[in-house]
């Protein structure tokens, strides 16, 4: 992958979020509250914005409500109108879709729908709850819904590494990335072991892997939203409250360690692992076979493989590094002593010119 | 995760003013009374907001303790009346605050650690940019050095960490209805600190930081195999066999008397604490040395921090480093940038021979950050 030379997305992508930007200044806004597990309070929080919302005057419907209401809800619901989902019967199964007939003709400026993951019955105009919010946002409506971790579907194998278990339905997590705002419902996890009566609920190590793993997916779309927001008004941004590690190799580095090491810190930081070199056709086929193998390495360790075009090695660090807002940059070095009469090397020069990303340096291998 | 206290921290964190973190308290406050528990308001910060006054409707205060200092009054957390009040539950606003002078302990921390020792549960709330270890990078962000920080190991060590979100849309609003600053406070506000993009950034760290919060005490409990075991064999081969323990890091940071120190020290310890390795630093002393105090503040910062420091006498600096380091079998160096020389003295700077004579550890240069 070549690396762009200026620093603005190309003409697709551009156009994309043009369409999205004209789509969204018609369509309602979208909030979710996304919670780690069952009974976290989500249900609870996204009410509450409702209410909160009538108190300032606005026209709140409930589109869609779960069946197990706790004495809480049940209070708070007796203030709304709720327009009940139509009850069908399939196989044997009872299932609530939304009415999106009588939403539209009631047409409020909010709607409340809980249960965002649910599927309508075979037949129906959508397969599923989460397109029929997107039919109630095209309408113009303002929608708040709630959602579980463990329906998000790019989320999912996660979800069963930890749990062992897998929620039938889900939606897709470009919808969250769609919505305008997303708001984490945290709460400690003992809180939610205290409330739960059935043994269907994760234990409490189980529930603290789905909590990390939930507030770094907020963190995740945090970050996208806010690159996107920096895109569209043009702000050339050098940091970022995500660790990203840039491992520089050549055919003598030992990348390895280099690599190993950065899988490792990019793993622990939650952060982003890329690895980048420099174009040079003057490279020996030995050496060339050498560098093939640290970027299959690379690759195999799960980092993004940048090919750099600059004939200056620092130059085209410094650049990529500030595109991609990196943080600590890997290094390999020789170790040799440098003689006086030596001009300062790459790796001087780029430890001089770093100002906002780290520069670790690692030893070349004994045997090279 | 507190052994030394006897009573249970529980923080609810947020990432700016007015996000509700307050608010989320007394609502905890008022669940607990309701179960006839004997709870007390040590301190409370009502910011004229009306919502958040109206949620501590029946709760008992215990009053605030006025000191004075350059003839003005300050009003304090009283803690010896809450310690002689010995409610089960204390609730704790401004955790990060810094006492004024006069004050029996600097830190409103501290005053929470002594209610802990008694054996009292305190609830609290504090903002992320409090955090020692984001200091850097929350000033990178907003522009904004925040002066009144917490020690990253204060926050480890709490029971539990609760996350309070609102969207920076919803804040804003907030703002613009009066809720959270009298109005010209509030437009000052939102275009300064309270912009669209800095609240992002801060939210995003909250949120990194609360996760980094909830792993850190999956990795203290029992059985903690989680992430390391996920880790593919690096040459590829034998996906099978157990992974091999990997041998502790140990990371050294290299004080001075620079200004830069103080970046170098928050990042070292950062970088330590995401790696679970030990952290300690060294400040190698020459014979005459100049900013002698600069050194001490910075050993002092690195104590507070819970850095194990190391003060070596000797000649040569690069020399000192790479023997200490070798004997106390340290994985990663942290140093900060050679002052630049002029171009006559080509001679070999103190990085270069760190690097050159440190070949089985890894060298970490921090950068400046400047804005």
């Amino acid at each position: 992958m070549a690396v762009r030379t200026d620093q603005r997305p190309d003409p697709e992508e551009l156009l994309r979020r043009v369409q999205a930007g004209e789509r969204r200044s018609r369509r309602g806004r979208l909030k979710v509250f996304l919670g780690y597990a069952p009974r976290v309070g989500k249900s609870f929080r996204m009410f509450d914005e409702g209410r909160r919302r009538k108190q300032r005057g606005q026209d709140v419907v409930v589109g869609a409500l779960q069946s197990n209401l706790t004495a809480d809800l049940e209070c708070i619901l007796a203030n709304f109108e709720v327009i009940p989902p139509v009850v069908e019967h399939h196989a044997g199964q009872e299932w609530n879709v939304i009415n999106l007939a009588a939403i539209f003709r009631r047409s409020p400026s909010t709607c409340l729908i809980d249960g965002l993951a649910f599927d309508n019955p075979p037949g129906s105009r959508n397969p599923h709850r989460w397109q029929d919010v997107e039919e109630l946002l095209d309408r113009g409506i303002a929608v708040i819904t709630a959602v579980n971790l463990q329906h998000i579907e790019e989320k999912q194998d996660a979800v069963e590494r930890i749990t062992g278990k897998r929620a039938a339905n889900s939606i897709p997590e470009a919808f969250l990335l769609e919505a305008e705002e997303i708001e984490v419902v945290d709460a400690p996890t003992e809180a939610l072991i205290g409330r739960a009566q059935d043994t269907s609920m994760p234990d409490p190590r189980q529930l603290a892997e789905l909590r990390e793993t939930a507030l770094l997916l907020a963190a995740d779309v945090v970050e996208r939203q806010l690159q996107e927001y920096l895109d569209d008004h043009g702000v050339a941004v050098r940091w970022g409250a995500q660790e990203r590690i840039l491992v520089c190799l050549t055919p003598r580095s030992n990348a390895k360690a280099m690599l190993e090491s950065g899988q490792r810190n990019a793993l622990r930081f939650h952060g982003a692992l890329l690895a980048a070199y420099v174009q040079d056709v003057r490279l020996t086929s030995a050496d060339q076979e050498r560098l093939n193998a640290n970027l299959d390495l690379a690759r195999l360790l799960g980092a993004e493989v940048h090919c750099l075009h600059n004939d200056d090695l620092v130059e085209a660090i410094l650049d990529f590094a500030r595109e991609q807002r990196v943080t600590q940059v890997f290094l390999g070095h020789t170790g040799r002593e440098r003689r006086w009469w030596e001009a300062r090397g790459p790796v001087d020069r780029l430890i001089d010119a770093a100002e906002d990303f780290d520069v670790r340096l690692f030893p070349h291998r004994e045997d090279q | 995760m507190s052994e030394r206290h006897k009573g249970r921290l529980k923080v609810y964190l947020g990432y700016a003013a007015g996000v509700g973190k307050t608010y989320r308290m007394l609502e905890e406050a008022q669940d607990l009374r309701r179960q006839g528990v004997d709870v007390a308001v040590g301190y409370f910060e009502p910011h004229g907001r009306k919502e958040t006054i109206a949620m501590t409707a029946g709760l008992e205060f215990v009053p605030r303790r006025l000191i004075t200092y350059n003839n003005a009054t300050f009003e304090e957390m009283d803690t010896d009346a809450i310690l002689r009040r010995r409610p089960a539950v204390a609730l704790v606003d401004e955790f990060a605050h810094t006492n004024v002078p006069g004050s029996e302990r600097l830190k409103r921390w501290q005053d929470v650690h002594a209610l802990l020792d008694a054996g009292i549960d305190v609830i609290a709330t504090m903002n992320v940019q409090h955090l020692e270890s984001l200091n850097d990078q929350v000033w990178h962000v907003t522009g904004v050095r925040v002066r009144e920080t917490v020690p990253d190991w204060v926050i480890d060590e709490a029971d539990e960490v609760v996350f309070v979100d609102l969207t920076p849309r919803a804040l804003r609003n907030r703002l613009e209805r009066g809720v959270v600053y009298a109005p010209e406070k509030a437009q000052k506000a939102m275009d300064n600190f309270f912009t669209e993009t800095n609240l992002s950034a801060l939210r995003e760290m909250a949120m990194r930081h609360t996760a980094h919060e909830v792993e850190e005490k999956l990795a203290a409990a029992p059985l903690a195999a989680i992430a390391e075991a996920a880790l593919l064999p690096a040459d590829g081969s034998q996906p099978c066999e157990e992974p091999k323990p990997q041998r502790k890091e140990r990371v050294l940071v290299c004080l001075t008397g620079n200004p830069s120190s103080a970046v170098l020290i928050r990042r070292g310890k950062r970088v330590a604490d995401y790696l679970q390795a030990d952290c300690l630093a060294i400040h190698v002393s020459t014979p005459g040395e100049e900013d002698r105090d600069a050194i001490e503040r910075h050993l002092n910062f690195a104590r507070n921090l819970r850095i194990d420091t190391h003060v070596v006498e000797a000649v040569e600096i690069p020399r000192a480093i790479t023997d200490f380091a070798r004997e106390q079998r340290i994985t990663q160096i942290f140093m900060g940038r050679s002052a630049p020389r002029p171009w006559y003295r080509r001679a070999e700077t103190v990085v270069q021979m760190v690097v050159r004579h440190s070949r089985e550890m890894q060298v970490t240069i921090v950068a400046s950050r400047r804005r």
